[in-house]
């Protein structure tokens, strides 16, 4: 079987996906309105990071290192951490529709995101990233809650998020109109649809350890997932403690989706595509499958990214509007791929 | 291993489904449980295997309360096949059966070799090792159930519980499952439709009524046509062979009964 191959064809394979990781984290850097070659920006990382004090351009070392790899790593987390709730959730609540997007945990993140930004709850003492995981887990319990009401079939949880989408989005709609000046409300409707434009590097520092934390959680936990392929009880009969598991991971996927939601604004399709997209291509066990959908994710995200910024030149879509523009097509097409799946 | 249950008691939306229910199961010993739909069958299944917690009463796994356990170390010890677990995944024949090999493997312990050859043996064992490599969508009921069995052969567990193991299997499939089962090296408790079934590969049964245990014993003790006649409301003939077995003739009621009467419905 594929997932359990000798340790050389692992660290092999591990390898390889870094270096991918890699060479696209350069070229996300490289490409943009001026295009940079990959060599300056190589040197440009061995200036920074060791000092390698190679001549190059300190205005293309600027834009590489300020602005562009800042973004490209942001991206990759994103991606990664969006692509891992999104398996995360498909295989506990064994739906194939279920991403944070969906199911609301973005709108809650946002809302919680912008009742701390605008209207102050917290008094200060709540970050923007602790509101939107407040807010994330207030929207998951919400839509779970009314899908069990709803009486737990697979279309329950799917109608329950719709619900839940719409409620919070309303409800972020509201604040910033009510209480944020119109040059708040611009900004903040722009990041709302998914905006990378202001990363920098604090916000790696924030970003990189939760997609990496998020990563090893769920790696940890690849054979419990396995274990729900036929259901909670199964799994129970299977040794798995069903309640801790389902714990811990809605609340490593909330905090991922809440992190990246306060950085980059909600996005959608990603949860819900890469996870299927590393399917035909590894399969369905955890143990490969949760590696290829975070580094699938990641260079989704990274060349999304890229074509936001170059797409119309001078201006700056929001990437939110660039996954969609991608993933609802192909999302599509793996629909009708498996219409047995639903 | 010792499996016993005391006292149990279990409801759902108000209504009881069990009440004091105890048994103990014997090492070694093929129990069967039978009983009309919505008797509790299910339920005691489920209560017995960890599932669920009984509300009232205890089980007891070798002497120590099941909730002492770890959910890992019972699934060591119990392995349970419930009714038509389904998925949607596109998983291999093999791969499900792999899943029974969970309890034995921690988060970074590797899959060995010794881990392929005990899934190998159960695909083996439920004749389905030349269907390995299909996809569980393309696989009918029938085979789907043996696979479901060849995952908690590869458990490895020494106590077997299973839940109307033969439903959606052919005749023959039917009698070589059972027979599988009895000539493993286990304590096996199964839910059982067929009262035919039961008494060949029974060592006890225990008959269930409206949430009890209203008989347990040989088949050749338990299954009388009178105790027959009041739980399932049919009427039959019990043939005996004379070495202890027997066999069940069911007589087609008499065409126009002078009361009909209503069986409770579905509710397991």
């Amino acid at each position: 079987m594929i997932a359990e191959r000798p340790l050389l064809f692992r660290t092999g394979a591990a390898f390889a996906a870094l270096v991918l990781l890699v060479v696209a984290l350069g070229v996300g850097a490289a490409v943009g309105e001026t295009a940079i070659p990959l060599d300056i920006v190589a040197k440009t990382v061995a200036n920074r990071l060791w000092q390698a004090g190679h001549a190059i351009e300190p205005i293309d070392e600027g834009i590489i290192w300020n602005y562009r790899l800042s973004r490209a790593v942001v991206a990759a987390c994103c991606g990664s951490a969006l692509a891992l709730c999104g398996v995360i959730l498909q295989s506990l609540l064994r739906n194939a529709l279920a991403d944070p997007y969906i199911l609301g945990i973005s709108a809650g993140a946002s809302t919680g995101a912008v009742s701390v930004a605008i209207l102050g709850i917290g008094a200060g003492a709540l970050t923007l990233p602790a509101g939107a995981f407040l807010g994330a887990l207030v929207a998951f319990g919400l839509v779970s809650a009314l899908a069990v009401r709803a009486g737990r079939g697979t279309g329950a949880i799917i109608l329950a998020g719709i619900a839940g989408s719409q409620l919070f989005n309303a409800l972020t709609s509201f604040i910033v109109t009510k209480a944020a000046s119109a040059e708040q409300a611009r900004g903040i409707m722009f990041w709302l649809l998914g905006n990378l434009s202001g990363v920098r590097w604090p916000d790696v520092w924030l970003a990189l350890p939760v997609a990496i934390l998020g990563l090893l959680v769920c790696l940890w936990h690849a054979r419990a997932l396995d274990a729900f392929t036929f259901g909670t009880e199964s799994a129970a009969s299977l040794g798995i403690p069903v309640r801790r598991v389902y714990i811990v991971l809605i609340a490593i996927s909330a905090l991922m989706t809440a992190t990246m939601v306060s950085i980059v604004g909600s996005i959608g399709f990603v949860g819900l595509v890469i996870p299927h997209a590393a399917r035909m291509v590894v399969g369905v066990r955890h143990g490969l499958l949760l590696p290829a959908s975070a580094l699938i994710g990641a260079i989704f995200m990274i060349a999304a990214d890229v074509l936001s910024r170059v797409i119309i030149p001078g201006q700056v879509l929001p990437i939110g509007v660039i996954t969609a523009l991608f993933g609802a097509p192909a999302f599509a097409l793996i629909l009708s791929q498996r219409r047995s799946a639903l | 291993m010792t499996l016993s249950a005391n006292g149990l008691f279990w409801s759902a939306g108000g209504t009881t489904i069990l009440s004091d229910v105890s048994l103990d199961v014997r090492p070694g010993e093929f129990l069967g449980i039978i009983g009309p739909n919505g008797s509790g069958k299910t339920s005691l299944m489920a209560l017995i295997a960890g599932i669920r917690r009984p509300q009232r009463g205890d089980v007891l796994l070798g002497g120590k309360p099941l909730q002492a356990h770890g959910r890992r170390e019972i699934a060591q010890r119990i392995a349970f096949v419930e009714q038509q677990a389904e998925t949607t995944e596109r998983i291999t024949a093999r791969q499900a059966v792999e899943l029974g090999r969970t309890p034995h493997l921690g988060a970074l312990t590797p899959w060995s070799k010794a881990d392929d050859a005990i899934v190998d043996r159960a695909l083996e064992e439920v004749d389905m090792a030349h269907f390995a490599d299909r996809l569980w969508h393309t696989l009918s009921g029938g085979e789907r159930q043996r696979l479901h069995i060849a995952r908690a052969l590869a458990q490895q567990s020494p106590i077997l519980l299973l839940d109307e193991p033969t439903n959606h299997l052919d005749i023959g499939h039917q009698i070589g499952l059972l027979q599988l089962v009895r000539e493993q090296d286990l304590t096996v408790v199964a839910a059982l439709h067929d009262l035919n079934h039961a008494a060949m590969f029974c060592d006890r049964i225990a008959v269930m009524q409206g949430g009890r245990i209203v008989a347990l014993g040989t088949p050749a003790k338990v299954l009388e046509p009178q105790r027959l006649h009041d739980v399932f409301g049919v009427t039959v003939d019990v043939e005996r062979d004379g070495a202890g077995g027997c066999f069940i003739r069911y007589r087609r009621p008499d065409p126009r009964p002078p009361r009909l009467k209503l069986v409770a419905g579905e509710g397991n």
